[in-house]
């Protein structure tokens, strides 16, 4: 601790230089925080998924149909307990970029699957008598402003049996998911309404969710439904929640992999800064140093005087950074790119960083400052 | 009197390029306790070095160097550094002080090497600003002193620890002449007063003539005392 101001004055000997460090450092740990949060959520995503529902798609792609009428099949099934078919509009509320998903299904099954959707009961059975009825989610009802009894206009590719692409629901309820406020961005319509108006591939599903008894069995009844369906002309795959939802993620591409190295590539450029930096201070003071050394202080104790130095710019500003980067966080929620708070584990290994970053730059000139020559340092050579 | 620094038969030379240039050569010098020293010569003698090797900033090539009961040569690196804060306190031509630092700061630079407590090193920073008569600007920084100021908080910088030796190189050297005056008399004091021993380097001959004994030195001998030769 008695050291402390001789550290903190060596860093800072040229104040706006330090300054401008510290920012690019603090700048790298945002974008560390925000990109390792990320991927962290990404890598737990279906962490929480729900054990006793199942997902069935289409053994070839994800986004060939399925027969509606595999819904009975699986429904027999021993161990299902319950079966939703989906099928999904994908379309643009009054602008192309404002993309809103509606899903087509059988509400009262869907919303008996999902029970960490919550919706009013009336609001449910508005939809079940209304035929064009829709229950929007929390976060898209904010979104666009949507309110119970609006009329909402929805432009897509799917070409309507009155020759239109254009769709219209009426909101009859709003749903929320408290956990997963990701989840709040679907609209939930009537696969009758949905399926019976359109030209194309009517008849067809993009997956079947199926809520099951016993966890413990998945594997079992994921194995009796894709049996069931073999060798048919739409084989299907079935899977769990976990699986489902990191296969969708994988669709992504690696993004793990592309956001380290991101955030490599940047810690690489800030490596050099960061060296570059604590070389010229240790430089400029080379004989203050030799003073230090004059008056007693070890070559190991100076080296460590200029090792502090680096570690304390780069820990502050890496702390700096990844608070910076937990108060960011929150606005990846609302985007439903990730969760609502930084993990503790970004923490951690930004701090790990942090260090790690502090000794790769911090040696050279700790080396310098342990090697300096008291005498030649002295006399200026 | 007790030898404090007893060099014999001491030899330094340095490479400057392909040269060897033979700096101090089988030189044997004795400083007693409480002496004041000064060490003159023409630029190159070697002044300089041997006030190094006193110090123990630097090493001889031969012979031995025993300053305040230590056989220098003898000691590693980490041990010498221990024995420099113990025993000598240093006074450059440049004051050399930390420029980030306050005058305080400064002075308490030797003692944060010590086990004392804060309070114990702000009572003997105190004491050594006070003996300079620095208290008043304690906490300003070097830029905001004067260099007779900034000289005199180096003085206090060397003595907080209570050196045994204080080695000074050319401490008037960059001082008008009151300044330098003043400096001179600072050192006289801390010499009579506090029996600290000093060995001053300087090319002033009114700055030697405060010292108790002068010693000409010339290309790396030491010739003779400085007013014989003058005489």
């Amino acid at each position: 601790m008695k050291f402390i101001p001789l550290i903190w004055a060596g860093l800072w000997r040229k104040r706006t230089r330090t300054i401008f460090t510290l920012l690019s450092i603090v700048v790298a740990f945002i974008l560390f925080g925000v990109l390792q949060g990320v991927a962290t959520w990404l890598n737990g995503f279906g962490a929480g998924s729900h054990t006793n529902r199942l997902y069935v798609v289409s053994r070839i792609s994800e986004i060939q149909p399925l027969p509606s009428g595999y819904l009975s099949h699986i429904t027999r099934v021993a161990g299902v307990r319950q079966v939703a078919q989906v099928a999904a509009l994908v379309g643009s509320y009054q602008q192309p970029t404002n993309t809103v998903v509606v899903l087509a299904t059988d509400p009262r099954a869907l919303f008996a699957l999902y029970p960490e959707w919550r919706v009013a009961p009336q609001q449910l059975q508005a939809l079940t008598r209304t035929r064009t009825g829709v229950i929007v989610g929390a976060r898209v009802a904010r979104l666009y402003g949507w309110r119970v009894g609006d009329v909402i206009p929805i432009r897509t590719s799917v070409l309507k049996n009155d020759g239109t692409t254009n769709w219209s629901f009426q909101v009859v309820g709003i749903y929320d998911s408290p956990d997963q406020p990701s989840e709040e961005d679907r609209m939930i319509a009537n696969y009758e309404y949905i399926d019976e108006a359109r030209h194309f591939e009517r008849g067809t599903v993009f997956a079947f969710v199926v809520g099951i008894d016993d966890p413990s069995s998945a594997t079992r009844i994921c194995a009796a439904i894709d049996a069931r369906f073999a060798n048919s002309a739409d084989e299907t795959l079935t899977q769990d929640e976990k699986e489902y939802i990191q296969g969708q993620i994988r669709q992504l591409g690696d993004v793990g992999s592309l956001l380290n190295a991101i955030v490599g590539a940047v810690f690489f450029t800030l490596l050099f800064l960061t060296g570059n930096t604590l070389t010229q201070s240790v430089r400029e003071r080379i004989p203050e140093l030799a003073v230090l050394k004059a008056i007693g202080f070890a070559d190991g104790s100076v080296t460590l005087l200029v090792l502090t130095e680096a570690a304390l710019l780069c820990s502050a500003a890496a702390l700096i950074g990844l608070l910076a980067a937990a108060a960011l966080f929150p606005a990846t929620a609302a985007l439903g790119i990730a969760g609502t708070t930084l993990p503790a584990k970004v923490y951690a290994i930004g701090l790990l960083i942090a260090v790690g970053l502090a000794l790769m730059s911090g040696l050279p000139p700790a080396w310098r400052a342990h090697r300096l020559q008291v005498v030649e340092a002295l006399a200026g050579r | 009197m007790t030898a404090v620094v007893s060099l014999q038969k001491v030899a330094k030379h340095y490479v400057r390029g392909t040269q060897r240039v033979e700096v101090l050569q089988r030189l044997d010098l004795e400083v007693g306790s409480g002496e004041f020293l000064a060490l003159m010569g023409p630029s190159g003698s070697g002044k300089t070095t041997l006030l190094n090797l006193i110090g123990g900033i630097d090493r001889a090539d031969q012979g031995s160097v025993m300053v305040a009961g230590e056989a220098l040569d003898k000691l590693g690196s980490r041990a010498l550094a221990r024995w420099r804060a113990a025993h000598v306190g240093f006074v450059f031509q440049f004051y050399n002080l930390m420029p980030m630092l306050s005058a305080y700061q400064n002075v308490e630079l030797p003692l944060l090497l010590t086990n004392l407590t804060k309070a114990q090193r702000a009572t003997n920073v105190r004491a050594a600003l006070a003996l300079v008569d620095m208290s008043e600007r304690q906490a300003h920084r070097p830029a905001e002193l004067s260099g007779g100021q900034q000289q005199r908080v180096a003085i206090a910088r060397a003595l907080v620890a209570d050196p045994t030796l204080l080695v000074c190189d050319e401490p008037t050297g960059d001082l008008d002449r009151t300044m330098a005056s003043q400096t001179l008399d600072l050192l006289e004091m801390v010499n009579r007063e506090l029996g600290t021993t000093i060995v001053m380097v300087t090319h002033d001959p009114l700055a030697a003539d405060r010292a108790s004994r002068r010693l000409h030195l010339d290309k790396g001998r030491l010739c003779a005392a400085a007013a014989e030769l003058a005489a």
